[in-house]
């Protein structure tokens, strides 16, 4: 009888991965949760369900900080998923380099994504030695200043049309009982904002000079010094926020408590939840009304390297499915982010994301600080910027310290 | 005549044997684990060590970027403020709930399990009900100011000077209750008749408590002492849930450090450097105390 038993036993096991070769079972992790964002992450899972494989929803909550110390762990660990979302850029940098990941040249060169790209910047980011290592998903930008215009019309006050008209359109604002400008209190929030006034109020040059070349002369240089004041301006125009997430910031300005706030494209999501429309409820100025450029920072989906083939061949369907035109029109309009190929139709896009758009078409595009710093460096710039908006630091003692941050980058 | 001797005094390694073949796991725990896994961590704070752990020495590198480090000395600021003002009030508050719970009170059952209650929430539990009560715009002072009192202003959680004030109010609801029961555990443990010589002797409540009573809770007193001390230290999950460490970087503190830098940051090395100085400011305050404890010359 028990050999009986073990024989069907032998030969199920023997049968099972033979059945399992069409129909994979491979688990993303990601940590896209809020509603816009799931309702975005479904798209993927059933576009890949749809070739026959079987996507395994390892969304993980809490943010990108909280999510990625557990990936990195399991990776580390040997107990690595079938992929995994980054932003591309330096985050799994280090994983690379210690042969844990899949190389995707293959897949890349099959499906041409070189070509397909756009801009081409973006895979330069998934780019080690060559070889090419995830599959950018969409572009987020964080250069926009979304505005309330019904707490602009409280106030008695036009709608400004760039930074330094809405730095002077503060104090009335203020007197009608309006925050002018919601910063959340999580660090990752001041030091994007911050990166956004480099970048709209210093232009193309002098953003690549400090973040690229990290060129000291520059950085100790009176422009940076102006940039430091603009974030003295912005500290004074936030106070009163206290809020954390930046999300509930967004909801200040969607209710008309806040004038404006300066945050990525992802807010859009939010603006859409509460039924907002875009240019009669909401403004949007992409790059402060100043320089119109934006970072093609974003999410991508890496694979660890696995054992097992029937994964790896589930892992290669997966990242040109991913990229597969009709899955990035479904993804991106429920995530408000903006394809990565510009070969797709967008007419769905409201008027805030065609601006994105326009812009990307014309090639303003730079690399976001996610590519050019570690994240080392990111998170000391985190805490100087989350010190200097809550404290009195002075933006000259902020610019020294900044100074010596950037100059320790490797 | 040797064979016997032998017999009757058998070799040490092999006495209680059972009990010893039994520690063995604990013992490799505690050798491989924790002295293994803390050697490992202060060897590696030496390194350069980014995501992933490697071998290629900087010297005292880490630890002079993290003394030089706002975020760092803020963080031990932090720490000591709250640890000093944890001990004492937990204790005093604690003893002085046990000493009233011990006058024979009515209902002595519920009052007991009220005040032990908030020991059965979690940090993150505590943390969020507390982020709650002390928010300006739910919380108590939109309560006090719904009750008349327009200009009162009570926000802890969003002022960088005091917030420490706030997560410490927390800490200790959440707390004290704890200190009460083992106090009062050890206040049942003191012999009526020392109570009744007392009073015969015309000694005041209060100094019996305070010359008699503690002195011989002496014991009670240093587990408690472990206990709180060791909730300090690694005070983590308390301010994530109340603040995040802000508002800024102001309440910050040192355990929030090292996993921010080892795993968001993704540079072990200082991670370790961190955690290593928190292992040493801890092993500064036990290894003396420790010493007059247990060591030197043995009590009867």
């Amino acid at each position: 009888m028990t050999l009986r038993i073990w024989t069907a036993i032998m030969a199920a096991s023997v049968v099972l991965p033979l059945s399992a070769a069409k129909a994979t079972d491979l688990e993303v992790t990601h940590w896209w949760t809020s509603g816009g964002e799931a309702a975005a992450v479904a798209e993927f899972a059933k576009a890949f369900d749809a070739t026959g494989n079987k996507w395994i929803d390892g969304a993980i909550a809490g943010s990108g900080g909280t999510a990625r110390p557990i990936m990195v762990s399991r990776i580390t660990g040997g107990d690595p998923m079938g992929a995994t979302q980054f932003n591309h850029g330096r985050q799994a940098e280090e994983l690379v380099q210690a042969g844990l990941m899949r190389d995707l040249t293959d897949v890349a060169t099959k499906e041409k994504w070189k070509e397909i790209i756009r801009p081409a910047t973006l895979l330069d980011g998934c780019t080690i030695d060559g070889k090419i290592y995830c599959a950018p998903v969409n572009i987020h930008s964080w250069q926009w200043l979304w505005l309330s215009n019904d707490a602009f019309k409280k106030a008695g006050v036009e709608a400004p049309k760039n930074w330094d008209e809405f730095v002077a359109a503060a104090p009335a604002l203020e007197k009608a009982g309006i925050v002018p400008l919601a910063i959340g209190g999580q660090a990752w929030q001041a030091s994007g904002l911050f990166d956004v006034l480099v970048i709209s109020l210093g232009g193309k040059d002098f953003y690549e000079k400090v973040y690229s070349a990290k060129d000291a002369d520059t950085i100790n240089g009176p422009d940076m010094a102006r940039i430091f004041k603009a974030a003295d301006d912005a500290r004074r125009m936030s106070k009163g926020t206290n809020v954390q997430d930046w999300n509930q910031a967004t909801n200040m300005v969607i209710t008309g408590k806040a004038g404006g706030q300066i945050m990525g494209d992802w807010a859009q999501g939010e603006f859409q939840l509460a039924g907002k429309k875009a240019g009669t409820d909401y403004a949007c100025l992409p790059g402060l009304g100043v320089n119109e450029y934006i970072t093609t920072g974003g999410d991508a989906f890496y694979f660890p390297l696995l054992k097992d083939e029937a994964k790896s061949q589930a892992q290669a369907v997966l990242a040109s499915t991913l990229l597969n035109p009709k899955t990035q029109v479904a993804f991106n309009l429920k995530k408000g982010s903006l394809p990565v190929r510009g070969d797709v139709d967008l007419n769905a896009a409201n008027d805030c994301m065609k601006k994105g758009l326009d812009i990307l078409a014309k090639g303003n595009v730079l690399k976001s600080t996610d590519e050019l710093l570690s994240a080392d460096i990111q998170k000391q710039k985190e805490d100087l910027f989350a010190e200097f908006f809550s404290s009195s630091m002075s933006p000259q003692d902020a610019q020294k310290r900044f100074a010596s941050i950037i100059a320790s980058a490797d | 005549m040797t064979g016997q001797t032998i017999a009757r005094r058998p070799n040490q390694l092999f006495r209680n044997l059972n009990a010893k073949i039994a520690s063995i796991p604990m013992i490799l725990t505690a050798v491989v684990i924790f002295l293994g896994g803390t050697l490992w961590t202060v060897v590696y704070s030496f390194t350069n060590s980014k995501l992933l752990p490697r071998l290629s020495f900087v010297g005292l590198d880490q630890y002079e970027r993290l003394w030089a480090a706002t975020r760092w000395t803020v963080s031990i600021t932090n720490l000591a403020i709250y640890g000093v003002l944890t001990l004492i009030f937990s204790l005093v508050i604690g003893f002085l709930l046990a000493a009233l719970m011990d006058q024979k009170i009515r209902f002595e059952n519920t009052f007991r399990t009220i005040f032990l209650y908030p020991f059965a929430l979690s940090f993150i539990v505590t943390g969020l009900v507390w982020q709650w009560i002390l928010n300006p715009e739910f919380g108590i002072q939109s309560v006090v100011r719904a009750l008349g009192w327009t200009s009162f202003t009570f926000d802890p959680l969003y002022n960088a000077d005091i917030v420490i004030y706030g997560i410490l109010i927390a800490g200790l609801w959440q707390g004290t209750g704890l200190v009460m029961c083992l106090m009062l555990a050890g206040l049942r443990g003191i012999d009526g008749e020392i109570w009744k010589a007392a009073r015969v002797d015309g000694i005041p409540t209060w100094k019996t408590y305070l010359f008699i009573v503690i002195p011989m809770m002496r014991a009670v007193f240093v587990t408690t002492l472990v206990i709180i001390a060791s909730g300090i230290v690694r005070v983590y999950d308390l301010v994530v849930a109340q603040t995040s460490g802000g508002p800024g970087i102001a309440s910050e503190v040192p355990a929030k450090y090292v996993y921010d830098y080892m795993f968001q940051a993704q540079n072990l090395g200082q991670g370790f450097a961190a955690s290593t100085m928190m292992l040493v400011t801890v092993a500064i305050i036990i290894v003396p105390w420790a010493y007059l404890e247990f060591g030197g010359k043995k009590r009867g």
